[in-house]
Protein backbone atom coordinates (compact mmCIF):
# COMPACT_ATOMS: atom_id res chain seq x y z
CA UNK A 1 0.00 0.00 0.00
CA UNK A 2 1.37 3.39 -0.91
CA UNK A 3 2.20 5.98 1.68
CA UNK A 4 -0.23 8.90 2.07
CA UNK A 5 1.71 11.07 4.43
CA UNK A 6 4.77 11.05 6.55
CA UNK A 7 5.36 12.88 9.82
CA UNK A 8 9.04 13.09 10.72
CA UNK A 9 10.59 14.18 14.03
CA UNK A 10 7.90 16.76 14.63
CA UNK A 11 7.72 19.06 17.64
CA UNK A 12 4.51 21.04 17.97
CA UNK A 13 2.52 22.96 20.56
CA UNK A 14 0.72 26.15 21.43
CA UNK A 15 2.86 29.17 22.27
CA UNK A 16 5.38 28.18 24.90
CA UNK A 17 3.73 24.83 25.59
CA UNK A 18 5.10 21.86 23.69
CA UNK A 19 2.47 19.18 23.23
CA UNK A 20 4.14 16.80 20.80
CA UNK A 21 7.77 15.84 21.08
CA UNK A 22 9.83 14.16 18.38
CA UNK A 23 6.82 12.50 16.78
CA UNK A 24 7.19 10.34 13.68
CA UNK A 25 4.37 8.48 11.96
CA UNK A 26 3.62 7.12 8.51
CA UNK A 27 0.05 6.77 7.25
CA UNK A 28 -0.63 4.56 4.25
CA UNK A 29 -3.62 3.71 2.12
CA UNK A 30 -5.91 1.24 3.82
CA UNK A 31 -4.77 2.11 7.34
CA UNK A 32 -7.31 2.08 10.16
CA UNK A 33 -5.36 3.43 13.08
CA UNK A 34 -6.55 4.07 16.61
CA UNK A 35 -4.85 7.05 18.24
CA UNK A 36 -4.97 6.51 21.97
CA UNK A 37 -3.56 8.30 24.98
CA UNK A 38 -4.59 10.31 28.04
CA UNK A 39 -6.52 13.59 27.83
CA UNK A 40 -4.12 16.41 27.09
CA UNK A 41 -1.62 13.88 25.72
CA UNK A 42 -1.71 15.40 22.24
CA UNK A 43 -4.24 13.32 20.27
CA UNK A 44 -6.13 16.33 18.96
CA UNK A 45 -2.90 18.21 18.27
CA UNK A 46 -1.68 15.28 16.17
CA UNK A 47 -4.87 15.44 14.07
CA UNK A 48 -4.57 19.22 13.71
CA UNK A 49 -0.97 18.79 12.65
CA UNK A 50 -2.07 16.49 9.84
CA UNK A 51 -4.78 19.00 8.87
CA UNK A 52 -2.27 21.84 8.79
CA UNK A 53 -4.08 23.89 11.46
CA UNK A 54 -1.18 23.42 13.86
CA UNK A 55 2.25 23.93 12.33
CA UNK A 56 5.30 22.01 13.53
CA UNK A 57 7.91 24.07 15.39
CA UNK A 58 10.44 21.65 13.95
CA UNK A 59 10.31 18.51 11.83
CA UNK A 60 8.21 17.92 8.73
CA UNK A 61 4.76 16.75 7.66
CA UNK A 62 4.95 15.59 4.07
CA UNK A 63 1.96 14.60 1.93
CA UNK A 64 2.32 12.22 -0.97
CA UNK A 65 1.00 14.83 -3.35
CA UNK A 66 0.10 12.45 -6.15
CA UNK A 67 -2.49 10.92 -3.83
CA UNK A 68 -3.44 13.46 -1.22
CA UNK A 69 -3.32 17.08 -0.16
CA UNK A 70 -5.04 19.06 2.58
CA UNK A 71 -8.25 19.21 0.57
CA UNK A 72 -8.98 15.53 0.58
CA UNK A 73 -8.63 14.95 4.27
CA UNK A 74 -12.00 14.55 5.98
CA UNK A 75 -12.25 15.74 9.57
CA UNK A 76 -14.73 14.98 12.33
CA UNK A 77 -13.78 17.26 15.24
CA UNK A 78 -14.97 16.85 18.80
CA UNK A 79 -18.41 18.26 18.20
CA UNK A 80 -19.29 19.06 21.78
CA UNK A 81 -18.20 22.67 21.18
CA UNK A 82 -20.82 23.32 18.53
CA UNK A 83 -24.00 25.18 19.47
CA UNK A 84 -26.86 22.88 18.46
CA UNK A 85 -29.38 25.75 18.50
CA UNK A 86 -27.52 27.59 15.74
CA UNK A 87 -29.94 28.24 12.85
CA UNK A 88 -28.20 26.00 10.34
CA UNK A 89 -29.93 23.00 8.77
CA UNK A 90 -28.48 19.52 8.23
CA UNK A 91 -28.14 19.93 4.47
CA UNK A 92 -26.07 23.10 4.87
CA UNK A 93 -23.85 21.48 7.49
CA UNK A 94 -23.07 18.59 5.15
CA UNK A 95 -22.44 21.09 2.33
CA UNK A 96 -19.85 22.88 4.47
CA UNK A 97 -17.66 19.81 3.96
CA UNK A 98 -17.24 20.94 0.34
CA UNK A 99 -15.79 24.33 1.28
CA UNK A 100 -12.21 23.14 0.82
CA UNK A 101 -12.98 22.74 -2.87
CA UNK A 102 -14.56 26.20 -3.09
CA UNK A 103 -13.41 29.79 -3.17
CA UNK A 104 -14.38 31.85 -0.12
CA UNK A 105 -17.03 33.54 -2.25
CA UNK A 106 -18.01 30.24 -3.80
CA UNK A 107 -21.56 29.12 -4.45
CA UNK A 108 -22.91 25.60 -4.14
CA UNK A 109 -24.19 24.32 -7.48
CA UNK A 110 -26.68 21.59 -8.30
CA UNK A 111 -24.01 18.87 -8.35
CA UNK A 112 -22.85 19.88 -4.86
CA UNK A 113 -26.39 19.75 -3.54
CA UNK A 114 -26.96 16.35 -5.11
CA UNK A 115 -23.75 15.08 -3.57
CA UNK A 116 -24.87 16.30 -0.14
CA UNK A 117 -28.26 14.70 -0.67
CA UNK A 118 -26.65 11.36 -1.54
CA UNK A 119 -24.53 11.43 1.60
CA UNK A 120 -27.57 12.30 3.69
CA UNK A 121 -29.37 9.31 2.20
CA UNK A 122 -26.40 6.96 2.70
CA UNK A 123 -26.21 7.95 6.34
CA UNK A 124 -29.91 7.34 6.85
CA UNK A 125 -30.72 10.98 7.54
CA UNK A 126 -33.29 11.55 4.81
CA UNK A 127 -36.25 13.55 6.06
CA UNK A 128 -33.96 15.58 8.31
CA UNK A 129 -32.46 17.82 5.60
CA UNK A 130 -34.20 20.88 6.98
CA UNK A 131 -33.77 20.07 10.66
CA UNK A 132 -31.30 21.81 12.97
CA UNK A 133 -29.02 19.84 15.27
CA UNK A 134 -31.22 20.54 18.29
CA UNK A 135 -33.96 18.42 16.69
CA UNK A 136 -31.69 15.36 16.33
CA UNK A 137 -30.50 12.59 18.64
CA UNK A 138 -26.85 12.20 19.61
CA UNK A 139 -26.31 9.45 17.07
CA UNK A 140 -27.90 11.49 14.30
CA UNK A 141 -25.80 14.54 15.13
CA UNK A 142 -22.71 12.40 14.88
CA UNK A 143 -23.80 11.11 11.47
CA UNK A 144 -24.36 14.69 10.26
CA UNK A 145 -20.78 15.56 11.15
CA UNK A 146 -19.55 12.33 9.60
CA UNK A 147 -21.44 13.40 6.49
CA UNK A 148 -19.66 16.75 6.51
CA UNK A 149 -16.31 14.96 6.78
CA UNK A 150 -17.21 12.68 3.86
CA UNK A 151 -18.62 15.39 1.56
CA UNK A 152 -15.27 16.27 0.01
CA UNK A 153 -14.54 12.66 -1.00
CA UNK A 154 -11.59 12.25 1.38
CA UNK A 155 -8.78 9.73 1.02
CA UNK A 156 -7.96 10.09 4.68
CA UNK A 157 -10.55 10.44 7.42
CA UNK A 158 -9.59 11.92 10.80
CA UNK A 159 -11.97 11.31 13.70
CA UNK A 160 -11.51 13.02 17.06
CA UNK A 161 -13.11 10.94 19.81
CA UNK A 162 -16.26 10.11 17.90
CA UNK A 163 -17.21 7.75 20.75
CA UNK A 164 -17.37 10.62 23.19
CA UNK A 165 -21.01 11.55 23.01
CA UNK A 166 -22.80 8.92 21.02
CA UNK A 167 -25.22 6.54 22.69
CA UNK A 168 -23.84 3.06 23.20
CA UNK A 169 -26.63 1.63 21.08
CA UNK A 170 -25.32 3.51 18.05
CA UNK A 171 -21.69 2.79 18.76
CA UNK A 172 -21.49 -0.62 17.15
CA UNK A 173 -23.36 0.53 14.07
CA UNK A 174 -21.03 3.51 13.81
CA UNK A 175 -17.87 1.42 13.94
CA UNK A 176 -19.25 -1.02 11.38
CA UNK A 177 -19.90 1.95 9.10
CA UNK A 178 -16.29 3.04 9.57
CA UNK A 179 -15.06 -0.44 8.69
CA UNK A 180 -17.07 -0.17 5.47
CA UNK A 181 -15.59 3.30 4.75
CA UNK A 182 -12.11 1.96 5.40
CA UNK A 183 -12.36 0.02 2.13
CA UNK A 184 -12.25 3.36 0.34
CA UNK A 185 -10.12 5.54 2.62
CA UNK A 186 -7.53 5.45 5.36
CA UNK A 187 -8.89 6.27 8.83
CA UNK A 188 -7.20 7.74 11.87
CA UNK A 189 -9.37 7.73 14.98
CA UNK A 190 -8.50 9.36 18.29
CA UNK A 191 -10.13 7.63 21.22
CA UNK A 192 -9.69 6.97 24.88
CA UNK A 193 -11.80 3.86 24.75
CA UNK A 194 -9.17 1.33 23.74
CA UNK A 195 -11.34 -1.65 24.56
CA UNK A 196 -14.05 -1.04 21.98
CA UNK A 197 -11.75 0.49 19.43
CA UNK A 198 -9.34 -2.44 19.41
CA UNK A 199 -11.92 -4.73 17.85
CA UNK A 200 -12.18 -2.50 14.77
CA UNK A 201 -8.82 -0.83 14.15
CA UNK A 202 -5.85 -2.46 12.46
CA UNK A 203 -3.11 -0.66 14.37
CA UNK A 204 -2.51 1.73 17.26
CA UNK A 205 -0.58 4.93 17.81
CA UNK A 206 -0.16 5.80 21.46
CA UNK A 207 0.30 9.51 22.04
CA UNK A 208 1.50 11.00 25.29
CA UNK A 209 3.83 13.82 24.25
CA UNK A 210 5.78 11.16 22.41
CA UNK A 211 4.25 8.77 19.92
CA UNK A 212 4.63 5.01 19.85
CA UNK A 213 3.34 3.05 16.92
CA UNK A 214 1.93 -0.41 17.47
CA UNK A 215 1.32 -2.34 14.26
CA UNK A 216 -1.44 -4.66 15.50
CA UNK A 217 -4.82 -4.12 17.17
CA UNK A 218 -3.93 -6.23 20.20
CA UNK A 219 -2.42 -4.14 22.90
CA UNK A 220 -1.73 -5.08 26.49
CA UNK A 221 -1.19 -3.21 29.71
CA UNK A 222 2.47 -4.14 29.68
CA UNK A 223 2.93 -2.60 26.28
CA UNK A 224 1.02 0.49 27.31
CA UNK A 225 3.18 1.01 30.34
CA UNK A 226 6.32 0.38 28.31
CA UNK A 227 5.08 3.16 26.02
CA UNK A 228 4.58 5.40 29.05
CA UNK A 229 0.99 5.74 27.96
CA UNK A 230 -1.29 5.68 30.99
CA UNK A 231 -4.82 5.09 29.80
CA UNK A 232 -7.98 3.68 31.19
CA UNK A 233 -8.89 0.48 29.46
CA UNK A 234 -12.66 0.32 29.43
CA UNK A 235 -14.85 -1.88 27.40
CA UNK A 236 -18.53 -2.45 26.97
CA UNK A 237 -21.04 -3.84 24.53
CA UNK A 238 -20.36 -6.80 22.30
CA UNK A 239 -16.61 -6.83 22.46
CA UNK A 240 -14.81 -10.14 22.00
CA UNK A 241 -11.85 -8.99 24.07
CA UNK A 242 -10.45 -9.34 27.53
CA UNK A 243 -11.31 -6.57 29.90
CA UNK A 244 -8.16 -5.14 31.36
CA UNK A 245 -7.98 -3.40 34.70
CA UNK A 246 -7.26 0.28 35.03
CA UNK A 247 -3.68 1.03 34.29
CA UNK A 248 -1.84 3.05 36.95
CA UNK B 1 -49.63 75.54 2.44
CA UNK B 2 -47.77 73.87 -0.41
CA UNK B 3 -44.46 74.42 1.31
CA UNK B 4 -45.85 72.79 4.45
CA UNK B 5 -47.07 69.64 2.74
CA UNK B 6 -43.79 69.24 0.88
CA UNK B 7 -41.96 69.53 4.17
CA UNK B 8 -44.24 66.93 5.68
CA UNK B 9 -43.77 64.67 2.70
CA UNK B 10 -40.00 64.99 3.01
CA UNK B 11 -40.33 64.20 6.69
CA UNK B 12 -42.31 61.04 6.04
CA UNK B 13 -39.92 59.86 3.34
CA UNK B 14 -36.99 60.38 5.67
CA UNK B 15 -38.70 58.45 8.41
CA UNK B 16 -39.58 55.55 6.12
CA UNK B 17 -36.06 55.41 4.70
CA UNK B 18 -34.73 55.44 8.24
CA UNK B 19 -37.00 52.51 9.13
CA UNK B 20 -35.93 50.64 5.99
CA UNK B 21 -32.18 51.06 6.49
CA UNK B 22 -32.44 50.37 10.20
CA UNK B 23 -34.30 47.12 9.58
CA UNK B 24 -31.88 46.00 6.85
CA UNK B 25 -28.75 46.66 8.92
CA UNK B 26 -30.22 45.47 12.21
CA UNK B 27 -31.77 42.39 10.59
CA UNK B 28 -28.52 41.22 9.00
CA UNK B 29 -26.25 42.05 11.93
CA UNK B 30 -28.87 40.94 14.45
CA UNK B 31 -29.16 37.46 12.93
CA UNK B 32 -25.38 37.13 13.26
CA UNK B 33 -25.27 38.20 16.92
CA UNK B 34 -28.29 36.15 17.96
CA UNK B 35 -26.95 33.01 16.24
CA UNK B 36 -23.49 33.43 17.69
CA UNK B 37 -24.90 34.39 21.10
CA UNK B 38 -23.12 37.75 21.06
CA UNK B 39 -25.99 39.71 22.61
CA UNK B 40 -24.01 40.62 25.70
CA UNK B 41 -20.96 41.59 23.62
CA UNK B 42 -23.20 43.84 21.56
CA UNK B 43 -24.50 45.46 24.73
CA UNK B 44 -20.89 46.15 25.67
CA UNK B 45 -20.14 47.72 22.28
CA UNK B 46 -23.27 49.87 22.49
CA UNK B 47 -22.48 51.31 25.88
CA UNK B 48 -18.77 51.66 25.17
CA UNK B 49 -19.65 53.82 22.17
CA UNK B 50 -21.52 56.21 24.49
CA UNK B 51 -18.06 57.19 25.73
CA UNK B 52 -17.28 58.30 22.17
CA UNK B 53 -20.48 60.32 22.04
CA UNK B 54 -19.51 62.19 25.20
CA UNK B 55 -15.99 62.92 23.99
CA UNK B 56 -17.39 64.02 20.64
CA UNK B 57 -19.62 66.58 22.35
CA UNK B 58 -16.85 67.83 24.58
CA UNK B 59 -14.20 68.11 21.87
CA UNK B 60 -16.64 69.52 19.35
CA UNK B 61 -16.53 66.81 16.67
CA UNK B 62 -19.39 64.63 15.50
CA UNK B 63 -20.68 62.45 18.34
CA UNK B 64 -21.56 59.74 15.82
CA UNK B 65 -17.95 59.66 14.60
CA UNK B 66 -16.77 59.44 18.21
CA UNK B 67 -19.19 56.60 18.86
CA UNK B 68 -18.07 54.79 15.71
CA UNK B 69 -14.40 54.95 16.72
CA UNK B 70 -15.17 53.80 20.27
CA UNK B 71 -17.56 51.08 19.15
CA UNK B 72 -15.29 49.58 16.50
CA UNK B 73 -12.16 49.73 18.66
CA UNK B 74 -13.85 48.08 21.62
CA UNK B 75 -15.40 45.41 19.41
CA UNK B 76 -12.08 44.58 17.75
CA UNK B 77 -10.35 44.65 21.13
CA UNK B 78 -12.76 42.12 22.59
CA UNK B 79 -12.51 39.91 19.50
CA UNK B 80 -8.70 40.11 19.61
CA UNK B 81 -8.54 39.16 23.28
CA UNK B 82 -10.96 36.29 22.84
CA UNK B 83 -9.03 34.93 19.83
CA UNK B 84 -5.84 35.08 21.89
CA UNK B 85 -7.83 33.49 24.73
CA UNK B 86 -6.47 35.94 27.23
CA UNK B 87 -9.80 37.03 28.55
CA UNK B 88 -12.68 36.15 30.75
CA UNK B 89 -14.98 37.61 28.22
CA UNK B 90 -18.05 38.41 30.30
CA UNK B 91 -16.14 40.31 32.98
CA UNK B 92 -14.19 42.33 30.44
CA UNK B 93 -17.37 43.24 28.57
CA UNK B 94 -19.01 44.27 31.84
CA UNK B 95 -16.12 46.60 32.63
CA UNK B 96 -16.09 48.07 29.14
CA UNK B 97 -19.86 48.62 29.36
CA UNK B 98 -19.56 50.67 32.56
CA UNK B 99 -16.42 52.48 31.43
CA UNK B 100 -18.14 53.69 28.27
CA UNK B 101 -21.16 55.01 30.15
CA UNK B 102 -19.00 56.70 32.79
CA UNK B 103 -16.76 58.36 30.18
CA UNK B 104 -19.79 59.55 28.23
CA UNK B 105 -21.53 61.05 31.26
CA UNK B 106 -18.36 62.75 32.52
CA UNK B 107 -17.59 64.43 29.21
CA UNK B 108 -21.16 65.47 28.58
CA UNK B 109 -21.27 66.97 32.08
CA UNK B 110 -18.01 68.84 31.38
CA UNK B 111 -19.31 70.22 28.10
CA UNK B 112 -20.28 73.84 28.65
CA UNK B 113 -23.82 74.83 27.77
CA UNK B 114 -26.97 72.86 27.07
CA UNK B 115 -26.72 69.56 25.24
CA UNK B 116 -30.14 69.14 23.66
CA UNK B 117 -29.47 65.87 21.90
CA UNK B 118 -28.45 63.79 24.89
CA UNK B 119 -31.95 62.34 25.28
CA UNK B 120 -32.01 61.43 21.62
CA UNK B 121 -28.76 59.50 22.03
CA UNK B 122 -30.09 57.65 25.05
CA UNK B 123 -33.51 56.84 23.62
CA UNK B 124 -33.15 57.58 19.93
CA UNK B 125 -35.06 59.92 17.74
CA UNK B 126 -36.01 58.80 14.28
CA UNK B 127 -37.98 62.03 13.96
CA UNK B 128 -34.80 64.08 13.90
CA UNK B 129 -32.62 61.93 11.63
CA UNK B 130 -30.56 64.00 9.27
CA UNK B 131 -29.80 63.36 5.62
CA UNK B 132 -26.24 62.52 6.66
CA UNK B 133 -27.54 59.86 9.06
CA UNK B 134 -29.63 58.37 6.27
CA UNK B 135 -26.77 58.35 3.80
CA UNK B 136 -24.44 56.56 6.21
CA UNK B 137 -27.11 54.01 7.18
CA UNK B 138 -27.95 53.51 3.51
CA UNK B 139 -24.31 52.92 2.62
CA UNK B 140 -23.94 50.49 5.49
CA UNK B 141 -27.02 48.61 4.25
CA UNK B 142 -25.45 48.24 0.82
CA UNK B 143 -22.11 47.12 2.27
CA UNK B 144 -23.76 44.56 4.54
CA UNK B 145 -25.93 43.14 1.76
CA UNK B 146 -22.93 42.77 -0.55
CA UNK B 147 -20.62 41.37 2.14
CA UNK B 148 -23.17 38.84 3.38
CA UNK B 149 -24.26 37.71 -0.07
CA UNK B 150 -20.78 37.36 -1.56
CA UNK B 151 -19.24 35.56 1.42
CA UNK B 152 -22.49 34.00 2.69
CA UNK B 153 -21.30 30.44 3.25
CA UNK B 154 -17.89 31.44 4.56
CA UNK B 155 -19.33 33.81 7.17
CA UNK B 156 -22.05 31.33 8.08
CA UNK B 157 -19.74 28.34 8.50
CA UNK B 158 -17.14 30.29 10.47
CA UNK B 159 -19.75 31.43 12.94
CA UNK B 160 -21.21 27.92 13.21
CA UNK B 161 -17.95 26.01 13.74
CA UNK B 162 -14.77 28.02 13.44
CA UNK B 163 -12.55 25.08 14.34
CA UNK B 164 -13.75 23.20 11.32
CA UNK B 165 -13.50 26.32 9.14
CA UNK B 166 -9.82 26.53 10.03
CA UNK B 167 -9.27 23.26 8.16
CA UNK B 168 -10.04 24.92 4.81
CA UNK B 169 -9.21 28.59 5.24
CA UNK B 170 -6.57 30.59 7.05
CA UNK B 171 -8.78 33.70 6.93
CA UNK B 172 -11.02 32.79 9.87
CA UNK B 173 -9.73 35.62 12.06
CA UNK B 174 -9.86 38.15 9.22
CA UNK B 175 -13.53 37.36 8.67
CA UNK B 176 -14.25 37.55 12.38
CA UNK B 177 -12.64 41.00 12.60
CA UNK B 178 -14.45 42.36 9.55
CA UNK B 179 -17.82 41.02 10.66
CA UNK B 180 -17.38 42.35 14.19
CA UNK B 181 -16.38 45.79 12.89
CA UNK B 182 -19.48 45.90 10.67
CA UNK B 183 -21.53 44.79 13.64
CA UNK B 184 -20.17 47.67 15.73
CA UNK B 185 -20.87 50.13 12.94
CA UNK B 186 -24.44 48.83 12.67
CA UNK B 187 -24.97 49.36 16.38
CA UNK B 188 -23.50 52.85 16.37
CA UNK B 189 -25.46 54.11 13.36
CA UNK B 190 -28.68 52.68 14.74
CA UNK B 191 -28.17 54.49 18.04
CA UNK B 192 -29.64 57.50 16.20
CA UNK B 193 -32.77 55.44 15.64
CA UNK B 194 -33.36 53.71 18.93
CA UNK B 195 -30.78 55.15 21.33
CA UNK B 196 -28.09 53.58 23.48
CA UNK B 197 -30.63 52.04 25.81
CA UNK B 198 -32.90 50.47 23.19
CA UNK B 199 -30.71 49.74 20.15
CA UNK B 200 -29.89 46.24 21.31
CA UNK B 201 -33.54 45.21 21.08
CA UNK B 202 -33.69 46.58 17.54
CA UNK B 203 -31.06 43.98 16.67
CA UNK B 204 -32.22 41.06 18.77
CA UNK B 205 -36.03 41.06 18.62
CA UNK B 206 -36.50 40.65 14.82
CA UNK B 207 -34.26 37.53 14.54
CA UNK B 208 -36.03 36.05 17.52
CA UNK B 209 -39.38 36.56 15.79
CA UNK B 210 -37.95 35.11 12.57
CA UNK B 211 -36.58 32.04 14.34
CA UNK B 212 -40.10 31.16 15.46
CA UNK B 213 -40.91 30.52 11.79
CA UNK B 214 -37.67 29.28 10.24
CA UNK B 215 -34.34 27.76 11.23
CA UNK B 216 -32.57 28.42 7.98
CA UNK B 217 -29.96 31.16 8.42
CA UNK B 218 -30.67 32.95 5.13
CA UNK B 219 -34.40 32.94 5.80
CA UNK B 220 -33.86 34.16 9.34
CA UNK B 221 -32.00 37.16 7.89
CA UNK B 222 -34.73 37.93 5.35
CA UNK B 223 -37.59 37.53 7.81
CA UNK B 224 -35.73 39.64 10.39
CA UNK B 225 -35.49 42.50 7.93
CA UNK B 226 -39.20 42.17 7.13
CA UNK B 227 -40.38 41.94 10.75
CA UNK B 228 -37.98 44.72 11.70
CA UNK B 229 -39.45 46.95 9.00
CA UNK B 230 -43.06 46.22 10.02
CA UNK B 231 -42.20 46.94 13.66
CA UNK B 232 -40.27 50.10 12.83
CA UNK B 233 -42.97 51.56 10.57
CA UNK B 234 -45.71 50.73 13.08
CA UNK B 235 -43.70 52.34 15.86
CA UNK B 236 -42.87 55.33 13.71
CA UNK B 237 -46.57 55.79 12.93
CA UNK B 238 -47.48 55.54 16.60
CA UNK B 239 -44.84 58.12 17.47
CA UNK B 240 -46.11 60.41 14.75
CA UNK B 241 -49.76 60.25 15.73
CA UNK B 242 -49.50 59.92 19.50
CA UNK B 243 -46.50 62.19 19.95
CA UNK B 244 -44.50 59.62 21.90
CA UNK B 245 -40.74 58.91 21.56
CA UNK B 246 -40.18 56.92 18.35
CA UNK B 247 -37.42 54.62 19.62
CA UNK B 248 -39.58 53.40 22.48
CA UNK B 249 -42.63 53.04 20.22
CA UNK B 250 -40.65 50.96 17.71
CA UNK B 251 -39.30 48.59 20.33
CA UNK B 252 -42.75 48.33 21.89
CA UNK B 253 -44.39 47.35 18.62
CA UNK B 254 -41.63 44.81 17.92
CA UNK B 255 -42.23 43.14 21.26
CA UNK B 256 -45.97 43.05 20.49
CA UNK B 257 -45.23 41.36 17.13
CA UNK B 258 -43.00 38.88 18.94
CA UNK B 259 -45.76 38.04 21.46
CA UNK B 260 -48.38 37.63 18.71
CA UNK B 261 -46.02 35.41 16.67
CA UNK B 262 -45.24 33.34 19.72
CA UNK B 263 -48.92 32.70 20.41
CA UNK B 264 -49.58 32.09 16.71
CA UNK B 265 -46.83 29.48 16.32
CA UNK B 266 -47.74 27.61 19.49
CA UNK B 267 -51.41 27.46 18.44
CA UNK B 268 -50.36 26.15 15.02
CA UNK B 269 -48.19 23.54 16.69
CA UNK B 270 -51.08 22.39 18.89
CA UNK B 271 -53.42 22.15 15.92
CA UNK B 272 -50.85 20.14 13.96
CA UNK B 273 -50.41 17.82 16.92
CA UNK B 274 -54.16 17.25 17.21
CA UNK B 275 -54.37 16.50 13.52
CA UNK B 276 -51.57 13.99 13.61
CA UNK B 277 -53.10 12.32 16.67
CA UNK B 278 -56.59 11.94 15.25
Amino acid sequence: MSVLLEIKNVYAGYGERTVLEDVSLTISEGDFMGVIGPNGGGKTTLLKLILGIVRPTSGTVRYNESLIDRRNIGYLPQVSQVDSAFPLVVKDIVLSGLMMHKKLYGRMDRADKERAQNIIRELGLQGYEKATLSELSGGQVQRVFLGRALAGNPRLLLLDEPDNFVDTSFENEFYLRLRELNKKMAILMASHDVGTVSSYVKSFACVNRKLHYHPSPEITNEQLSAYDCPIQLVTHGRVPHTVLEKHE
Amino acid sequence: MIMESILQYDFVIKGLLGCLFASITAGIAGTYIVSRRLVFLSGGITHASFGGIGIGYYAGFSPVAGAAVFGILSALGIEYLSIKQKLREDSAIGILWALGMATGIIFIFLTPGYTPNLMSFLFGSILTVTTADLISLGLLSVVLIIYFSVFYRTILYISFDENYARTYTSYVNVFKYITTALLALTIVLNIRMAGVVLVLSLLTIPPNIAMLFTRNYASVMRWSVLFGFIGAVTGYGMAWFAGIPAGAAIIFSMVVIWIISRIFTSVIKKINKKYSES
